[in-house]
């Protein structure tokens, strides 16, 4: 296993309130990595940690050896795509105009469009299956059609790594799993997927690399099937639970006592 | 299938540049000839008005040089021009603060920043009796100070919300205060002309005036039209600003100092011309039904707005000229009590 993006030692805060310390984390190249773990233990900041939304206290996270934070801004973003969990759409904009901004990174201060730029929008939306409503106003869209146009506006920056912070809360079931599948083709087509996932089920249903978290650290990591029994999750969720196969896919499931 | 284009994409107009393209929304297209149509409408009422009217035909030949007019083109004409550049100044000042702030209040003479602008002028004046680039220097600072200030007070409810506003208000009552306080003190030649301009006026003014002003500005919504792209895409929140690479502190700070620069270098000519900044950038905003507050909509409309303020300034009370800052805080207190209703309304 190779991992180009790798957290090593970082230590996480946000001021006094330090959220890790000393956690190292390697992101498997062309997984799909998901991060499990209760309410607070610090998934997000993990993930905010990678595309420097928060400078680590301590340690270094890098990607090819070379610390995030010495990339150019716009140079990590065409590497690193992140849809955080409350993005916010500025009133009045239509969907297409919502995906353009996916591009930024690849635009110099003009902004002058290529047909690359074109491309890149007009597949992201078709992926994320939005291209329907291109010309109407976000604010229209039920919730659902709201999250693909934010995964859409990812997708459009066309970077190798995709990371996302709960990107199926908000979503009735079938838009969850059409979402989990749809970035599980993206893994196949061979992007790297990072999501913070809060359904633990899925996360083992979809994700290649489960990484489950408690208080700041990581407990236990690798294939679901490797990893989740019942004491893993008495100790990470501190839930009892019996584990057993998932009757569709065979990864395990748990089913709370 | 992947099509280059889609065939829907009839809301924008493609500008081809060197084989690269620039996507312009129709109405924003509408609006810019729009405002420019206005714009000159208005100046040409503008050189033709005074204590007595000027024919077309003399505007023209006064323009051309053919039928030379001291009052149109030494009196009216630095007024007109006046207008228009500090309209487009403070409409973007408006609508970089709204975009910031996130909110149609967030402009810099309801938070306070012109009134500071004009106790740094004040304080030049009284005390340093600066001459005009000192008192213009003296104006960016005091701008400068009270942004720092308000951001200070409001800084644990972050740059966006209704805090910011509301200490903004508060902020700005103060330094009106002070500002009383230091034409009251002043000695009376300098508080006369202080209290000249203590509303915001355009009498008086001449080419001489516009020099340096004319320079700060251009440079400034230069600088704005570059970091514009920045600026709306921020507008998507921290996150995925940083996350698509906007170096978003730099970003911040540059476009505080534009705003607050707009505004200082209006101030320090004119005195706190209020309302223009809140009102242009909204108006644009929903003339070109564009995402966010754009800057060039908001600019014309700038434009537009204090001309057309003023023209009503000059006429209301003729032969008598209003300093134009009456006419606009008159029309723009409507406008306000319309949109502190809504915002209560919203909650």
């Amino acid at each position: 296993m190779t991992a180009r993006l790798r957290a090593q030692d970082v230590t996480l805060a946000y001021g006094e309130r330090v959220v890790s310390t000393r956690l190292s984390l390697d992101v498997p190249d062309g997984g799909f990595t998901a991060v499990v773990g209760p309410n607070g233990c610090g998934k997000s900041t993990l993930l905010r940690a990678f595309v420097r939304l928060l400078r680590p206290d301590a340690g270094t996270v890098a990607l090819d050896g070379r610390s995030v934070s010495s990339f150019p801004a716009k140079a990590l973003a065409r590497e690193l795509a992140f849809l955080p969990q409350d993005p916010l759409a500025p009133e009045g904009i239509k969907v297409r105009q919502l995906v353009s901004r996916g591009r930024y990174p690849h635009q110099s201060l003009l902004a002058l469009w290529t047909k690359e730029d074109e491309q890149a929008v007009s597949e992201a939306m078709i992926t994320a299956e939005v291209e329907d409503f291109a010309e109407r106003p976000v604010a229209e869209l039920s919730g659902g059609q709201r999250q693909r146009v934010w995964v859409a506006m990812v997708l459009a920056q066309r970077t190798p790594y995709l990371l996302l912070d709960e990107p199926t809360s908000f979503l009735d079931i079938t838009h969850q799993y059409r979402l989990l599948a749809l970035l599980s083709r993206l893994r196949d087509e061979g992007r790297t997927v990072i999501a913070v996932l809060h359904d633990i089920n899925q996360a083992c249903r979809f994700a290649d690399h489960l990484v489950a978290m408690k208080d700041g650290r990581v407990v236990a990591e690798g294939a679901a099937a490797d990893i989740v029994d019942a004491a893993l999750i008495k100790d990470v969720f501190d839930l009892p639970s019996v584990i057993t196969p998932d009757p569709v896919s065979g990864t395990p499931m748990v089913v709370p006592e | 299938m992947t099509t280059t284009e889609s065939p829907k994409r009839t809301a924008q107009v493609r500008v081809p540049v060197r084989g690269r393209a620039w996507w312009i929304e129709r109405r924003t297209l509408g609006v810019v000839v729009g405002c420019a149509v206005a714009m000159l409408v208005l100046g040409f009422v503008g050189l033709s008005f005074g204590s007595s009217w000027s024919t077309p035909g003399e505007v023209l030949g006064a323009l051309t040089g053919t039928q030379p007019s001291v009052v149109i083109v030494e009196w009216r004409g630095p007024r007109v021009v006046a207008a228009i550049l500090f309209g487009a100044a403070l409409g973007v000042a408006g609508a970089i603060f709204q975009n910031l702030t996130r909110n149609p209040m967030g402009s810099p003479d309801i938070i306070g920043l012109d009134a500071g602008a004009y106790t740094g002028a004040l304080l030049v004046m009284t005390v340093f009796t600066g001459a005009t680039t000192t008192v213009a220097f003296g104006s960016v600072v005091g701008g400068l100070l009270t942004a720092a200030l308000v951001y200070a007070l409001s800084r644990s409810g972050g740059l966006s919300g209704m805090r910011l506003v509301v200490i903004g208000i508060a902020v700005n009552a103060m330094v009106t205060a002070l500002n009383n306080w230091l034409v009251l003190r002043a000695e009376l030649e300098v508080a006369m002309a202080a209290v000249g301009w203590n509303s915001g006026s355009l009498n008086g003014i001449d080419w001489d005036d516009l020099i340096l002003p004319f320079s700060v500005i251009a440079v400034l919504l230069a600088l704005a039209s570059l970091r514009a792209q920045a600026l709306h895409q921020s507008a998507l929140g921290d996150a995925v600003a940083v996350a698509t690479g906007v170096g978003l502190e730099r970003q911040r700070l540059l476009m505080v100092f534009i705003g607050v620069g707009c505004t200082a270098t209006v101030t320090s000519v004119a005195g706190p011309v209020a309302f223009i900044a809140l009102a242009a950038p909204q108006i644009g905003r929903r003339l070109a039904r564009a995402p966010g507050v754009p800057l060039l909509p908001a600019a014309l409309c700038g434009a537009v707005l204090l001309q057309l303020a003023d023209l009503i300034a000059q006429m209301l009370l003729a032969p008598v000229s209003l300093p134009v800052g009456v006419v606009t805080t008159a029309i723009g207190g409507c406008y306000l009590i319309w949109l502190l209703a809504q915002e209560v309304r919203r909650r």
